[in-house]
């Protein structure tokens, strides 16, 4: 079956987007297809590099980052939400005059209508929300 | 055509439980997840008496020092995956 | 876009004070621009972001009122409430800045079964 995930709140001051990479790594462990993770609202905080957790807890931005690359995902942050709360790849950092960019580079920014794609493209599309 | 809901607000977010509960068709399935596990206490789970299919996330039942107090059938996240293929849609309550 | 699947966006939040309203919003218009049939159901607090004559400016924020009124032009009319969540409230369809569908509390079960993708925000 082909899933989609919808991630909407951020990591650490919420859990939902840790029970969706568990959730994310049961479905492949069981063969399904993960289409696409998009990231929305205070979601979009889980594509931030400079996340930085002390060494005994779980860093979010990375563990979704290993994931993406072990199984080759489409992870995307929902631009229009991302700008808003200060999460930049280098193209809005310039585009906004900002110093530096803080996308993790195993995500892509783009628009919400990745997500209506996804939706079509999924057999299940499941909300983590905060 | 059954409908699997998630809810991950606890008791001091009754309005969360209350409209979830006002969508749920008899052959729903009711999955608690996160702060959600907590309507699973003895105290709690006659408000959830009309409901047919309840189950608590295992991780969440566990992490939060339940698993003594409440007899809610458990699922782990297999079993999550499973009751999302089981059903023809997800709704979350949050 | 050949494929077509029925959505469903559930709001359960007041407007401004978070971003829910608006965000429901913004995914509302996609799922037009990508002409797939979009049904709002607005739950509990949701109604509120439907009074009248909102004045946002007073906190800076854009005017969600605005937004509401384009929604007929995106072809997207099917906004329901049910009639719980007014009363609530206290509100009459009247107060309300754009028509919607009065929905039964009974008929929300089977609002949910003839959707494809919900989406709650």
């Amino acid at each position: 079956m082909i899933f989609t995930l919808i991630v909407q709140a951020s990591p650490y001051q919420h859990q939902a987007p840790e029970t969706a990479l568990r959730f994310a790594k049961a479905l492949l462990r069981q063969g399904h297809t993960l289409h696409r993770i998009f990231f929305y609202r205070d979601g979009v905080h889980n594509g931030s590099a400079l996340v930085s957790s002390p060494r005994d807890e779980q860093n979010l931005p990375e563990q979704w980052q290993a994931l993406a690359e072990e199984h080759d995902l489409d992870i995307v942050v929902c631009i229009a939400a991302a700008i808003r709360r200060g999460v930049l790849d280098a193209t809005e950092a310039k585009r906004y005059e900002r110093r530096g960019d803080n996308l993790h580079s195993a995500f892509e920014l783009s628009g919400l209508g990745q997500l209506v794609e996804a939706s079509l493209a999924s057999d299940r599309v499941i909300t983590f929300g905060g | 055509m059954p409908t699997l809901h998630t809810l991950n607000r606890g008791p001091s977010h009754a309005s969360c439980l209350e409209e979830c509960l006002s969508t749920m068709a008899n052959d729903d399935t009711l999955l608690l997840i996160e702060d959600g596990v907590y309507w699973a206490l003895p105290s709690h789970i006659s408000v959830l008496n009309d409901v047919s299919h309840i189950r608590a996330l295992k991780a969440d039942v566990l992490a939060r020092g339940l698993h003594q107090l409440s007899g809610t059938e458990l699922v782990d996240d297999d079993g999550f995956v499973g009751l999302c293929t089981q059903h023809d849609r997800v709704v979350s309550w949050f | 876009m050949s494929i077509n699947k029925r959505f469903l966006l559930i709001s359960r939040s007041a407007p401004y004070g978070t971003s829910a309203a608006r965000e429901m919003l913004d995914i509302a218009l996609t799922c037009s621009v990508f002409e797939q049939p979009v049904t709002l159901l607005l739950l509990g607090d949701a109604v509120l972001q439907l009074i009248r004559d909102h004045r946002p400016d007073e906190v800076s924020q854009k005017n969600l009122n605005a937004l509401q009124a384009s929604l007929a032009m995106y072809d997207i009319d099917r906004i329901l409430i049910p009639e719980t969540a007014l009363q609530k409230h206290g509100l009459s369809t009247d107060q309300l800045s754009i028509p919607i569908e009065l929905i039964n509390a009974e008929q929300l079960p089977a609002l949910i079964a003839e959707h494809d993708i919900v989406i709650t925000i």
